[in-house]
Formats: structure tokens, sequence, C-alpha cells
């Protein structure tokens, strides 16, 4: 049984008239880090809303374990799937510990108190995160690392098997962006989450992610183990960009080296 | 092991509160006392207990105590709806006004006098109701996108419907000196001379509407984190604002029915409860401005008693000579 299993058949995404993403047909398995890549304006994070329900498609269907999540009530999903989105908005002078509580909402019920499972879910979200020393300050006074580990500390609190993160480590230095993909990566393997995340950096991606998902101009260029998938030929197909994809020397992973511009270093290229 | 935090963050608040609900009942004290006619605070006490007469009884009895606790209706309904307003668009500079519920009620009240000859302030009523709600859902429908309510759409469609109707309104005012001389008083908002029963028609509404927004109040702190992430916690964004919307014009089409055109409490209560108790928290927030608003309208109405005497100046215009310092204040801290 594969538990947490997102599929979608002949999905497609339109704004408007624009077709973002056409008749795509893809599963993301369950278990595993997938990270979703592609040059920009590939569609990554429409995708991303039509797979969070925060898009509605204009044709086919998105399934978790079988079932359309169209179908389901909104409590009913946002019990089994959390959304990081790429641009949250921080409410004026809301503290740490109150933003990550709000990740307890389709917990809780109009008259029910405040249980020791939203408790202990929101200490163990404060905890993993590395953000309980945190907990009183203001989140709109922290830095960008701290901000992006509070707010995946409420997604956390939400408590799903499934959590999707929209480009998580966009505006962050590397030790921040680091800090963010260990995070997912302990996630994964500490605590069991399903993740898919949409990534920029190809070497980060093909190190963090069990799976990739490749994408150009909403369709499927590609997806596998990303030892399988990610060669100089895709990049050249899908970035147009000339490379050369050798083994990460940590990690053994692939590892893009674009080739070097004539401009720069013309000895190297002659 | 049951956790001691929220129950904590609420008796923290606890006694703001009670403060809270002493100062009301201190300005409701004063409000029965002053006025052109200062009467004792032992005369008033005995004047509610039936055991005076003569005609400081009267007048605590049958002028103050009705203008007070149509004081205290109102105060709280705009109150209510403004920090509702402020959680549905996500924008704290909002107000029931934003909607064109006051320009909307201004409109319907000014032409009923013109066309119908309309003389007393209870006969203004409904029209006056039936006009902020008319306002204020026009510019829900103009803010409708996809399904859903478009806050910047509802901020700015609201505020260019108020401009319309207050130019409507000057045309018709324009074209007869009797309306303008009947309608002058009723625009600038005053609790004087509202009799107990122009509460009553709108009792259910204001109970309706406080309902609601009671209810929506936990998934308005959800909302605050953007519509993505709230409908990523389960909460159903369209129709949470919707209800909010609903809640507002029930609340505040209700106010000025009953007292006039009032800017600025509704604005006002829900930052002073944010200020005082700092804290965003809808769930507080919402019953806090349930206090402020009729604290601040209390206390501006016993103000524009006092300046003037033996005369007085009408509470519309008290709230706004206050409240527009406070407007200017809030856009430098959010500005900033």
């Amino acid at each position: 049984m594969t538990a947490n299993q997102l599929s979608t058949h002949g999905l497609d995404l339109r704004y408007g008239d624009r077709l973002i993403v056409g008749g795509l047909d893809l599963v993301l398995p369950g278990g595993a880090v997938t990270a979703v890549v592609g040059p920009n304006a590939c569609g990554k994070s429409t995708l991303l809303r039509g797979l969070t329900r925060l898009l509605a498609p204009a044709a086919g269907t998105v399934a978790l374990d079988g079932a359309d999540i169209h179908r389901m009530p909104a409590r009913a999903l946002a019990l089994r799937m959390g959304l990081l989105p790429q641009q949250p908005v921080t409410p004026d002078a809301i503290t740490v510990e109150a933003l990550v509580r709000l990740g307890r909402y389709p917990h809780q019920r109009l008259l029910s108190p405040w249980s020791s499972a939203d408790h202990q879910a929101v200490e163990e979200a404060l905890r993993r995160t590395g953000t309980a020393p945190l907990r009183d300050q203001p989140v709109d006074q922290l830095s960008g690392g701290q901000r992006q580990r509070a707010w995946i500390a409420l997604a956390l609190a939400q408590d799903t098997d499934l959590l999707l993160l929209d480009e998580p480590t966009t505006f962050l230095d590397l030790r921040h962006q680091l800090d963010v993909l260990d995070l997912v990566a302990a996630l994964h393997s500490e605590a069991g989450r399903t993740v898919v995340m949409v990534l920029h950096d190809l070497g980060q991606a093909a190190r963090y992610a069990d799976h990739l998902v490749v994408l150009k101009d909403g369709q499927l260029a590609a997806a596998g183990a990303p030892a399988d998938v990610l060669d100089a030929e895709l990049v050249k197909s899908v970035f147009d960009v000339d490379c050369r994809v050798i083994p990460d020397p940590e990690t053994g992973t692939p590892l893009v080296v674009p080739k070097s511009s004539a401009q720069r270093h013309p000895a190297v290229t002659a | 092991m049951p956790d001691p935090r929220p129950a904590a963050n609420i008796l923290r608040r606890l006694p703001l509160f009670v403060a809270g609900l002493c100062a009301l009942a201190v300005c409701a004290a004063l409000s029965l006392a002053l006025g052109a006619r200062s009467v004792p605070l032992s005369t008033v006490l005995d004047a509610l207990f039936g055991t005076a007469h003569g005609r400081d009884a009267i007048v605590v009895t049958g002028l103050r105590l009705p203008r007070t606790v149509v004081a205290l209706a109102v105060g709280a309904a705009l109150g209510v709806a403004g920090a509702v307003v402020q959680g549905i668009t996500r924008n704290p500079l909002a107000s029931p006004t934003t909607l064109g519920i006051n320009a909307g009620a201004g409109f319907a009240v000014v032409t009923a006098i013109y066309a119908l000859h309309l003389t007393r302030p209870v006969e203004y009523l409904w029209f006056a109701f039936a006009g902020a709600a008319a306002a204020a859902l026009f510019a829900q429908a103009l803010a409708r996108r996809a399904g859903d309510l478009d806050p910047v759409r509802l901020a700015l469609g609201g505020t260019v419907l108020q401009l319309v109707l207050l130019s409507w309104t000057s045309t018709v005012m324009l074209a007869s000196k009797r309306s303008l001389d009947e309608a002058r008083f009723w625009l600038a908002g005053s609790l004087a001379e509202r009799p107990l029963a122009v509460l009553y028609p709108v009792l259910p509404t204001l109970a309706i509407g406080l309902v609601i927004a009671l209810v929506i109040a936990p998934a308005l702190n959800a909302l605050a984190l953007g519509d993505d992430s709230a409908q990523a916690l389960g909460v159903p964004v369209s129709r949470i604002r919707t209800a909010g919307g609903l809640a507002v014009v029930l609340l505040a089409a209700s106010a000025v029915a009953v007292a006039g055109p009032l800017a600025f409490i509704g604005l006002a209560a829900p930052h002073l409860v944010r200020q005082l108790l700092r804290t965003s928290d809808h769930r507080i927030v919402v019953p806090g401005a349930l206090i402020a608003g009729p604290l601040l309208l209390l206390t501006a109405d016993i103000l524009g008693r006092l300046v003037i005497r033996p005369s007085e100046l009408q509470v519309g215009i008290i709230s706004a000579f206050l409240g527009a310092p406070l407007l200017a204040l809030l856009a430098r801290k959010v500005a900033r």
C-alpha cells in the first residue's frame, strides 16, 4: 500500500484563458521527498496550487490515494495535507507561538477547548524547527531564515502526513537554505512525512529529493530518481544550458556544472 | 496533560476586560448624570430605582437612559463591524464607512425626506437601514471576483461608491431647502431624542450580526495569513468572507439606522483593543471591540453635551473631531 500518494490525471490548469499546465499525468510517490524543478514560468508553482486545491483544474483530476481532492471537504483535506505558500502574509505583531498555533485550526471545533494534542503538536513543531527560543518574538521582526522556520513550524503543527512547500529556500542565504533543506530531510527520515517541494537549484534538488519532477512549458519533461533523469541532455533541452553533469563529490548525486562562457574564460573554451 | 497557556492567556487579559467593563459602567453613569442639566449621581440612582420624582428624574429616565442604552448598542455594533471588516479585508484602515454604509444611508434618508416629506428621525429608520445595506451589498458585488471578495477591490469599489452617493446626496439636498434643513442634523449623526423604541426593530439584526461575528472570529485569524494559507488550513475562505460581509451589513446598517452616519467608531474601536491588549487575535479583538465601541461613542457623546453647554454638539461631529487625528496616527504607523 502506498499511502499519501498524490497523482494527477489529464490535469489542465488555467489562469483565465491561459493554459499553464496541460494534460499532465503524474504520480508523486508517497513516503518520499519529491522536488519539482523547471525554468521560470514553466508552471511549477501553478502545479503546486493545483495539487493543493488553491486552483481548480480546468480539466482532469488530482487524487490523494485515489480520492479526488476537489471532492473532499476542506477540513478533511487540511488534516492530510499542509502547505507553505511562496509568499505568506504575516499578520501584524503576531508572535511565533501564536503563528504556529494557527496550524491547529483544522483540528479545532468552535466550542472545543485547546487540547493536549494541540499543545503537543505546537511544542513539537517549535522544537523541530528550532523556533522554541523565539516563541514570544513578533514574527515580523525575525530574520528571513528564522521567519521561514516559523512558517514551516506552522505547517508542521498542522500535523499532516503530506507537506507541500513552494520554493522554501528563495530569498535565503546558503546557510539558511541548507538549514531549511536539512529540516525537510529530517521531517522525512525521522517523522516519515511525505514532502513535495518546488526548488530552483538543481544540485540541491538532486541532493535532497528521492524523486525529481522536471517541468517545461507546463508539460512533464522527465520524472524519476535524480540519478536516473538528470543528465546534460535534459538540462540542455529544458533549461537551454550547455553543461556537464558530474557526481557530486560530497554525495555522489548528480551535480550540474554549466560549460564555461567564451566571454569570461576564452582560453578554457578554446 | 492539559495545557495551561491558553487559559493563562485569557486570564492574563481578564483584568483588562473587567477594567473595560468598569470604564463602560462609569461612562454610562456619567452619561446619565451629565448634560445641559447636571444631575447628582445619588439622584440618578434614585431615579433608576423609581424612588425619585420631579424634573431630574424625568430627565434621567425619560431622556438620558434611552440615549445611553442606544449609545451602548450602536457603539457595540460599530465596533464589532469594524473589527470584522478589517479582518475580512486584511486592511487595518477599513471600516464600515469604507463599504459605503454611511453614504448609502445618507442618500436614502435625504431622498426620503425630499420625496416623502418625512420629518422625524424615527421615520428615517428603515430608509437608512435599506440604503446602508444596499450600498454595502453593492460594494461587495463590485468586489466579487471568481466567487470571492477581492479585498483591494472592496476598498476601492466602496470608496468610489461612497463618493458617488455623497454627490447624489448633495444634489438632492440642494434641490430643496426644506430637505436640506431636515437632513443636516440627521447627517451629522446624533443620539439625542432617540426613544428606546427605535432600538427594538434592529435588535434581531444586531443579534444575528453579532453571533456571526463571534462565530467566524477564529477563521479570521487564519484568514490573516493570506488566502492561500487559510485555504490550506481548511478555512472555506470565500464563505467566511461572505459571512463576514453579511455581519458587517447587519451591524453597521442597524447602527446607522438608529443614530445616523457615525464615522471613526468602527475604525478606532478595533485598533484601541489591539493596542491596549497587544494582540491581533480576533477571538479577543471582536469581543474587545464590543466594549471599546460603546466606550468611545459614549465618551464622545458626553463630551458633546459638555463643550458648549447648555447647547450640545452632535456625537458624529465629536467622534470625527477626535477620530481624524487618530486616523492620521494610524496611517503613519501602517506606512512605517
